[in-house]
């Protein structure tokens, strides 16, 4: 007894504040807040951010490397893995830059379902990340609203696609089967269900005083330096930086539908909060643009069963629900990529974090990762 | 600018590249003690303002390492692609950091990955890769795992 009472420390450990050293803690891997695992080592002093280090790879499966071994047709699928919540928009970069290496036209009818799916995901991504990130700040209904949503999603995903998170829909050519027969009226009444619901939302947590005193002013980051750390999606443009994909570099369909593109001004969370709320809404004016109108015709193009891309390089871009995905292939000719490179949204806007939270409180810490919408899977690869 | 009037302007700026044909982006090769340079003179040049580099990546060719830079414009929406040839014994190049942030966390993948070394980089340390890692950097194409490699 009296040996184990000798070990115990009676040393207090110093306390943070003014000329006291500083305090490291960690964050993750294993946290709530962080949605995943991610390993954050901050330094502190007493309350105040000093410097916010993430150490990555804690889901790391280096998926670049696992591609150079799986064929054109193979590799799409491993991409769902990265950004679970945006699947179906990462299998959709893979097939356009497949099919610009092999010039393959995409038949009208693919190219509005693959769309359509985009747009839903998007929804259901902001969806999970709005309920998610309420409950970090201490708000738990809105979880449970949002997921109330999110779930007539899936439910379109799982009839048509087969499966609800990891779609693996989109085949190079077009989609793997056609849509449900239920598909149209199905999306027709979630868009009803969702506009009789949408004014809660702003209700429950926009109009909040309690939640808007949490978020304005929290990580402020200028436009300069938003663009200088290579951020992108709706955490860039609440810095008012205008890089929607789909307005810019527009792919499929989307020069011809009409949407807007949603930035603000703020700079801080707050803005990038009211960027996605907002980008929600967009997706379901494209998303009733189109559901009336699928054009009749094929869902696949007819292409080899074994892909052959040329020699060269090809580069592909889309939105993704965080951001601008980039998939570059370097092929030599082969049934297999030479080079894979997925430039991965969440990578870079997770680099500006240590920028955006040096000075603030480390209360402020989870509004500012709830409000960058990391996914870490995305990040790690 | 479209891809011609680029390509008239980024000679005219730095006639010591070497273009690359065929590729949807305008493309060029320089020399890797070049970079600095002719990065600076893509970011600051009124004309170009290249203020957004996108990505960063490398591709190991077994005989040499290429390093590919890809520079967006969030002003005028136009892309160039530049490349580096790097020894593959010795692959050494300049940082890119203290003009684009986001070079930091990209030149940090590119470091463990390949073995890249970045000269000046303020903070050049294993990022994804476990701490004390040893051995070859895995996206390099001889880099073998007996246990957790995938293979068809």
């Amino acid at each position: 007894m009296n040996e184990i009472k000798d070990n115990v420390t009676t040393q207090v450990p110093p306390l943070g504040g003014q000329g006291v050293a500083d305090m490291i803690i960690n964050i993750g891997p294993q946290h709530p807040a962080t949605h995943g695992v991610l390993h954050l080592v901050i330094t502190l002093n007493g309350e105040t951010i000093k410097k916010v280090e993430p150490h990555l790879g804690y889901i790391h499966r280096s998926i670049e490397k696992m591609c150079e071994s799986l064929s054109y047709r193979q590799f799409i699928y491993v991409t769902s893995r990265m950004d679970y919540l945006s699947a179906h928009i990462n299998n959709h970069a893979c097939a356009l830059c497949v099919e610009k290496g092999l010039q393959i036209e995409v038949p009208e009818r693919a190219q509005v379902i693959r769309v359509l799916m985009d747009e839903l995901t998007r929804i259901a991504s902001h969806e999970l990340w709005w309920g998610a990130m309420a409950m970090d700040l201490g708000a738990f209904t809105p979880f449970f609203h949002a997921f109330r949503e999110r779930e007539n999603i899936n439910d379109i995903m799982e009839e048509t696609c087969g499966a609800r998170l990891t779609m693996n829909y989109i085949v190079p050519g077009g989609v793997m089967q056609d849509i449900h027969p239920n598909f149209q009226q199905r999306v027709k009444s979630f868009i009803a269900v969702y506009k009789s619901k949408v004014d809660e939302y702003y209700e429950m947590l926009t109009g909040n005083t309690i939640f808007i005193n949490r978020m304005k002013g929290v990580g402020v980051i200028s436009k300069e330096d938003a663009i200088s750390f290579g951020m992108t999606g709706p955490a860039a443009r609440g810095s008012a930086v205008t890089c929607d994909v789909r307005k810019y570099y527009p792919y499929e369909i989307y020069n011809k539908l009409q949407f807007d593109e949603i930035t603000e001004t703020g700079c801080d969370s707050l803005a990038r909060y009211l960027v996605r709320l907002r980008e929600i809404n967009e997706s379901v004016k494209i998303i009733e643009q189109l559901i009336d109108t699928i054009p009749e015709g094929e869902f696949q193009a007819k292409t080899k069963a074994v892909l052959k891309l040329p020699k060269g390089e090809f580069y592909q871009k889309v939105e993704t629900a965080r951001g601008e995905l980039g998939v570059y292939i370097v092929s030599e000719g082969g049934t297999t990529p030479y080079r894979i490179k997925f430039r991965s949204p969440g990578f870079s806007n997770l680099s500006a974090l240590d920028h955006m939270a040096r000075g603030s409180k480390i209360g402020d810490l989870v509004a500012m990762m709830g409000t960058l919408d990391l996914v870490i899977p995305d990040i790690d690869r | 600018m479209n891809t011609e009037e680029l390509k008239i302007k980024v000679t005219e700026l730095l006639p010591n590249v070497i273009l690359e044909e065929g590729t949807e982006w305008l493309t060029f090769n320089i020399e890797p003690a070049q970079l600095k340079a002719v990065a600076t003179a893509l970011r600051s040049n009124d004309a170009l303002q290249f203020d957004f580099l996108f990505c960063i990546t490398c591709i190991d060719w077994k005989t040499h390492l290429t390093m590919v830079y890809h520079f967006n414009s969030t002003i005028f929406r136009h892309n160039v692609v530049v490349k580096a040839k790097l020894d593959v014994a010795k692959p050494e190049i300049e940082t890119l950091c203290d003009i684009w942030r986001t070079a930091e966390f990209h030149e940090r993948e590119v470091y463990e990955m390949f073995g890249v070394n970045f000269s000046n980089h303020p903070d050049l340390r294993l990022l994804i890769l476990p701490d004390g890692w040893e051995g070859k950097n895995p996206m390099r194409k001889d880099f073998e795992d007996a246990v957790n490699m995938i293979r068809l």
